[in-house]
């Protein structure tokens, strides 16, 4: 008989500050060892889920809760959180948040310092838990300096050398490029099978996650569960279609195709899937499809030329860049972090100047614009909008950028109300900001910035931490300013959306363009690949199974076809 | 990239070797020693000690040339004000009137108020390298083992080294915001006047209290998950034992406190005269 460790029984919660329960009748059990993944759209409870288990419910965030929860027999309403702790790990997302001490020995030291262990007892355990977690040459490295990848691993060795049962990963994947994220997975996997710990992964990028071993998959949806099945049976129903839980893509190659998808197909990772019953049924969609057209080149909008750039005294971080964008493009530039890409965002935008090279926008040298001036020009939207906002209501805020300038009363007015229908956030103009989703803030900084009227727009990962849902609808507005003529650079890390939005991607590595090319193209690229720290996408491996030769126009089919049909389920 | 303020420097040093409760103790006695004077010659010995210390410390005057212009301004305004409110404090104390000049009323320059100024400028210049000091050569989390060992309770001084650790997070912060800000034109560089620039800032302040909020909510969270005040005790990682230079800075700072209280007090009067 397996030991349950986790056992929420009729279990329901409403926070305090909520008129509405959060999560109502949660019933299932997680054995010993089991690793499980819980999913669902942003606002569906899965987080409250894991607040409950790690007892920051109802430790720290009171509310009411009904029903009961046990960890390893313990009830969390009673038990202190100091308690539930030392059996359950949690990994928060924010990897730089989480952090309490200054070098990474002393953060993994922080829960025995709490428990007053001895000095000389911290010192062996933090050297025990940091080759666990393969940090051991870092021990007195600066948390600041190390990498994102490297800073989750020492999040995990804090929470190691308690020697807990249980560990919660609140999603885990967030914050990594494509190839760091799957050494994470690696990493929870060696965990969970070797040293027999239970793992619970909260995270909404099923694909990723899916990469290893997963026993069940459990789906929450407006504070229920919805399902609670093994991954292979999951993917067969309809389930994550429903609450817009983005599906691996390969599923839905073969769902478009017309393949059923059944649990003895083995679904839960491209290298077990077998498709030999379908084979056909793809071939045949392959050829139903249109392509898409080729790009058109039209007259560039913004040029680099040789552009150089370091700090004084620094290192090279940018050298000998060179690339051209044209008008209407909609272009991703991708590459590791620190590779970059954030101070090539501020040379386009002037904040810093090239040490040598030119940076020509709408062609004139820009070399002698003020900040403000480029501002005109280039438009940049940082990743958070808490970040940007700094007015208490909608139309302030977007009205602050011609404010500033002291354009005319009238015309600011015309020009807010103009830019606020375009995002769709007109009926909102008179609501305060702190009201709004995620989402819709990421839009008030888009017409913040774009009622300037700049001819180009840079976004920085415009989608982290969004749900299928949100994606969408921030990619898809996008989309629609694109084809109203302004150009988009989008910086991120996030395969799929270069893939599907952006015809064309510019990789950085170590201050160098390493490619430039269509995406599909950059993405076939295996040496591209592996230096850029990016992930092939689970389709090329389908087109491989399926036998199809041309696997890069397989893949421009199946965006087409996404473009089509994959909205009509939203 | 602008320097980061005010935090940790790490750097070899006499100084930076001793522990945190050696140096909290030091900067403590300095502090009350030149605080409780106002005899020029100890004044004097004691900023000749200041500088020296600096020097030893390995850091330069470029590592805290924001800061330390800052405190200088504070200083002159401080000086400013102190003669507007009370130009014959010095007369009042030395007892005798050397006028140099008079400019209206009571506010005429003595020697004995220019004096007495002086004075209080030599007690500041004597603290702040040694409180800049401190700042800079002691890590945080071992400044908060300090506090703890000397009897704060730990809670209170984690909250302190936490704030300390967050002013480089902070500035970060500020310096994303500040770009995000300028992008939207928002001009913070010196062609704007400074009643504008200061308006400003002001727009950069409301996003850096809402994101340092967060980021509050998000460690308070991480604290709690592990443990944190669950005791009445707590063992510190990052604790180090004293050795021999930390006996002998105490001894001889505490040397230096003993005898420049004994030297103030001895004739019954806090100030040195030299009118009399």
């Amino acid at each position: 008989m397996k030991k349950p460790v986790i056992e929420f029984i009729n279990f329901g919660f409403k926070y305090r500050s909520q008129a509405k329960p959060t999560l109502t009748n949660i019933n299932f059990t997680v054995y010993e060892g089991e690793k499980v993944l819980i999913v669902g759209p942003s606002g569906s409870g899965k987080s409250t889920i894991g607040h409950c288990i790690n007892g920051l419910i109802p430790h720290s965030y009171k509310g009411d809760i009904t029903g009961q929860l046990k960890i390893i027999g313990m009830d969390t309403s009673t038990e202190p959180i100091s308690a539930i702790s030392k059996k359950v790990g949690t990994v928060l997302q924010d990897p730089d948040g989480q952090f309490i001490g200054l070098s990474v020995a002393e953060d993994l030291a922080f829960s025995m310092e709490n428990d007053c262990l001895p000095q000389a007892e911290m010192i062996s355990k933090v050297k025990e838990a940091a080759e666990i977690v393969g940090m051991s040459d870092h021990l007195g490295y600066s948390l600041h300096s190390l990498s994102g990848g490297q800073k989750q691993r020492v999040a995990l060795g804090g929470v190691m050398v308690d020697e807990v049962n249980i560990l919660l990963f609140d999603e885990p994947l967030a914050n990594l490029d494509p190839a760091t994220g799957k050494h994470a997975v690696e990493l929870i996997d060696q965990l969970n099978r070797e040293r027999n710990k239970t793992v619970i992964i909260i995270e909404h990028r099923l694909e990723d996650v899916l990469f290893r071993n997963v026993d069940r998959i459990i789906v929450v949806n407006d504070g229920e569960i919805v399902s609670d099945l093994s991954p292979a049976e999951l993917l067969a129903t309809d389930v994550l279609e429903r609450v817009s839980v983005r599906e691996p893509l390969y599923i839905r190659a073969l769902k478009y195709a017309g393949c059923k998808i059944t649990p003895e197909m083995r679904p839960e990772r491209i290298d077990s899937l077998n498709i030999n019953g379908c084979k056909e049924k793809l071939l045949h969609w392959l050829e139903e499809v249109e392509s898409l057209n080729p790009l058109t080149s039209s007259k560039p909008i913004l040029q680099l030329e040789n552009i150089a750039f370091s700090y004084p005294g620094g290192n090279k971080i940018l050298n000998n860049l060179s690339f051209s964008i044209a008008e209407g493009e909609m272009v991703s530039i991708v590459g590791k972090n620190g590779a970059g890409k954030s101070t090539l965002t501020k040379l386009i935008c002037g904040f810093e100047r090239p040490s040598s090279g030119r940076i020509i926008i709408e062609g004139q040298d820009a070399a002698k614009d003020t900040i403000k001036d480029r501002a005109l020009k280039v438009g940049l939207v940082m990743q958070n909008p808490n970040h940007m906002i700094s007015k208490h209501l909608i139309y302030d805020e977007v009205a602050l950028g011609l404010t500033i300038r002291g354009v005319a009363e009238t015309e600011i007015r015309k020009r807010v109300d103009e830019t606020l229908k375009i995002c769709g956030l007109l009926p909102y103009r008179k609501w305060p900001i702190s009201a709004l989703s995620f989402g819709q803030k990421k839009r008030v900084t888009i017409a913040s910035i774009l009622v300037l009227q700049p001819r180009i727009l840079i976004l920085d990962e415009p989608t982290a931490g969004q749900d299928f849902r949100h994606y969408t609808e921030i990619m898809d507005f996008l989309q629609q300013l694109n084809k109203l003529g302004v150009t988009i650079i989008l910086i991120t890390h996030d395969m799929h959306l270069m893939l599907e939005y952006t015809p064309r991607a510019i990789v950085i590595e170590s201050g160098e363009k390493i490619a430039d090319d269509l995406s599909v193209n950059v993405l076939a690229d295996k040496a591209v690949i592996d230096r850029a720290n990016l992930k092939e996408t689970s389709l090329f491996e389908l087109a491989a199974l399926a036998e199809v030769r041309d696997a890069k126009k397989f893949i421009q089919r199946f965006i087409a076809h996404d473009k089509v049909v994959g909205r009509k389920w939203q | 990239m602008a320097v980061e303020m005010l935090s940790y420097l790490d750097r070899k040093s006499l100084i930076h070797n001793l522990t945190g409760v050696t140096k909290l103790l030091c900067f403590i006695m300095w502090s009350f020693a030149s605080m409780l004077t106002y005899d020029t010659r100890i004044l004097f010995f004691l900023l000749i000690g200041s500088i020296l210390v600096f020097i030893i410390s390995k850091i330069k005057i470029a590592d805290v040339a924001f800061v330390l212009v800052f405190i200088l301004i504070f200083l002159f305004i401080n000086n400013l004000a102190i003669y507007i409110f009370s130009p014959q404090e010095g007369v009042k104390i030395y007892k005798t009137q050397h006028v140099l000049f008079t400019i209206t009323g009571s506010y005429n320059i003595t020697i004995e108020q220019l004096f007495y100024q002086l004075n209080i400028t030599l007690k500041y210049l004597t603290v702040i390298p040694a409180a800049l000091l401190f700042m800079v050569t002691t890590h945080p989390s071992e400044f908060a083992s300090s506090l703890n060992r000397i009897g704060v309770s730990y809670s209170i001084a984690f909250a302190v080294a936490l704030a300390l650790r967050y002013i480089p997070d902070v500035q970060r912060d500020y310096r994303t915001i500040a770009l995000a800000q300028q992008a939207r034109g928002l001009d913070m560089s010196r062609k704007e006047k400074l009643p504008k620039r200061f308006k400003n800032a002001v727009l950069i302040i409301f996003p850096l209290v809402l994101s340092s909020l967060d980021r509050i909510e998000t460690i308070s969270n991480a604290m709690d998950l592990r443990g944190f005040g669950k005791n009445k005790k707590r063992t510190w990682y990052s604790a180090r034992p004293f050795r021999r230079n930390d006996y002998l800075a105490l001894l001889l700072i505490g040397m230096v406190f003993v005898l420049s209280i004994t030297v103030t007090f001895y004739d019954g009067n806090r100030f040195y005269n030299p009118f009399l």
